[in-house]
């Protein structure tokens, strides 16, 4: 029986010192550990949040280097094709003036050659005219050698004149 | 493996060094121990003769000294002070060696040898009448409920003090053995059984958890001032309950006793006109924290009890033949050793379910709607 008689003396100094112990500890104790334990708990889970985001920003990033490579490697195509074109347009250019060249200095040519010829045409024509007056007038010394054929002569230009 | 073969080994050791020791001594034990047979038929309770009962029990109750050993039948034992009040003679404090181990009497008081306050410290009236003063000894498990008390404060302030001190730097040393246990209760018991408000108990589960946990540990070891029937006192599952009560009583909302009063799904002839449900609900309000007492204490007696009934089979056979009690040492050890193993997971199962049963009732108080 005297088991499970408790005993006034030990229940009195069993209340006192847990509600000691209670105090000291929630004051001194608990306080303390349960905060650090939480700000320790709060900083990892912070860490982790971080990482992760880390990680998402490092993806993007990776993904916006592709997007920028693929974008570079496209204008570098679109660079090329237009050079390409370009390429074309100024050997197309050039052909086309070169001929355009070509076609002005024939066409002068033509003229200088036109040109030439109505000058030799008129050197040709003075000296046959020269030459005919020459011959005409060596024709005609031969014909007024004889004074009969003068007068006759004479005598036409003369009424020419009357006539007028 | 190896751990059991060397274990083996030991026993072996030990088994072939007390045969030698036993042989040498044989002769002169045989009579002896046939005297002693007969000594022991003749009347149960002599002097000298080894009384199991008296053993256990003066371990299991407490005490106004701390018993070391007995040699040659004189006890070495350290006093302890003895506080008392009485109407006719005051406050008196003194030592409990002036009792002389119970065989006299000191200022009109005495250890009481029979009656009702049998090993209580009694007040001789005039008329010769035994009465009971105001007994606020520090006996044996208030000491040792004492010693406890400086530990733990020790312990969990210096620890408290590194968590200070090594702000967000990982666990060191004691910190590491007490943060599992912490994060434990924290956890699985306050946050399971409570809830979203359990901060506000976490500090008193906290505090039970370990009083309970070191106590009973403190109590396996068998040497001062550890050792001593401190959670196996009914007194102290008795303090710890009625804070349990006295927190579920003031914190409890209006559900709470609404479910004991009028449980709501109960057909009305169960309550009117006589409150069968009520009255059951009300008294297992208490029941549940009674019962809170008699497992922790039922459970730490018991492992004391039968770690001693071993040891006293040593000197139950050792009082039939010398060469039999020390035989049964070597198994009772080994039992000891298994015994106090078995113990220690039980001081840890016993400060758990009564921490968590504690915050389960507080978690019943404080719902809100179910």
């Amino acid at each position: 029986m005297e088991l499970v008689t408790p005993e006034a003396g030990l229940l009195f100094w069993m209340l006192l010192s847990f509600t000691i112990v209670l105090i000291i500890l929630k004051k001194f104790a608990w306080k303390p550990i349960l905060n650090s334990l939480k700000e320790r708990e709060d900083s990892i889970a912070d860490a982790l949040q971080s990482a992760e985001k880390a990680k998402e920003e490092m993806k993007k990033l990776k993904a916006d280097n592709e997007a920028v490579i693929r974008q570079a490697k496209a204008e570098r195509e679109k660079i090329l094709q237009e050079a390409r074109e370009i390429k074309i347009k100024i050997v197309d250019q050039a052909k086309e003036e070169a001929s355009q060249e070509a076609n002005k200095m024939i066409e002068m040519a033509r003229v200088n050659i036109r040109n030439e010829e109505a000058k030799a045409l008129e050197q040709i024509k003075t000296q046959v005219a020269e030459l005919s007056v020459d011959i005409a007038g060596k024709i005609l010394r031969e014909k007024l050698a004889d004074s009969k054929e003068q007068k006759k002569l004479v005598e036409k230009y003369l009424k020419d004149i009357q006539l007028n | 493996m190896k751990q059991i073969k060397q274990i083996l080994l030991l026993l072996v050791l030990a088994g072939v060094f007390t045969l030698s020791l036993t042989s040498a001594i044989e002769p002169k034990d045989d009579s002896s121990a046939s005297a002693e047979e007969k000594s022991a038929t003749e009347s149960k309770k002599t002097p000298g003769h080894f009384d199991a009962e008296e053993m256990i029990m003066g371990h299991v109750l407490d005490s106004y000294e701390w018993h070391l050993l007995t040699v040659n039948g004189k006890h070495i034992s350290v006093p302890l002070p003895v506080i008392l009040y009485s109407k006719d003679k005051g406050l008196n404090i003194f030592m409990s060696s002036k009792f002389h181990h119970g065989h006299e009497s000191y200022k009109g008081f005495r250890i009481a040898e029979e009656g009702k306050y049998t090993g209580k410290i009694v007040e001789v009236t005039d008329d010769g009448k035994e009465i009971r003063p105001l007994d606020l000894s520090l006996t044996k498990t208030a000491v040792a409920l004492i010693f406890s008390v400086i530990l733990m404060l020790w312990l969990f302030i210096s620890v408290a003090n590194s968590y200070k001190k090594r702000k967000g730097q990982a666990p060191h040393g004691l910190q590491n053995f007490m943060e599992p246990m912490i994060i434990f209760i924290r956890d699985e018991v306050a946050e399971s059984s409570i809830g979203e408000k359990y901060e506000k108990y976490l500090p008193y589960l906290l505090t039970l958890f370990f009083f309970i946990f070191f106590n009973n540990v403190l109590g396996l070891i068998p040497i001062i001032p550890a050792g001593a029937n401190v959670t196996g006192n009914i007194a102290i599952p008795i303090v710890m309950a009625l804070f349990t009560f006295t927190i579920v009583v003031v914190s409890a909302k209006k559900y709470f006793w609404l479910d004991i009063f009028s449980p709501p799904g109960v057909p009305w002839w169960l309550k009117f006109p006589i409150p069968l449900i009520p009255v059951i609900e009300f008294s297992s309000l208490f029941i549940k924290h009674i019962v809170l007492v008699i497992r922790l204490f039922a459970n730490i007696v018991a492992g004391h009890i039968v770690a001693l009934g071993f040891f006293a089979l040593i000197f139950i056979f050792g009082e039939m033949s010398l060469l039999a009690g020390y035989g049964i040492s070597v198994i009772t050890i080994a039992f000891t050793v298994f015994l106090t193993l078995l113990e220690l997971l039980v001081a840890f199962i016993q400060a758990y379910v009564f921490t968590l049963l504690s915050a389960l009732y507080i978690g019943m108080a404080i719902e809100e709607e179910h």
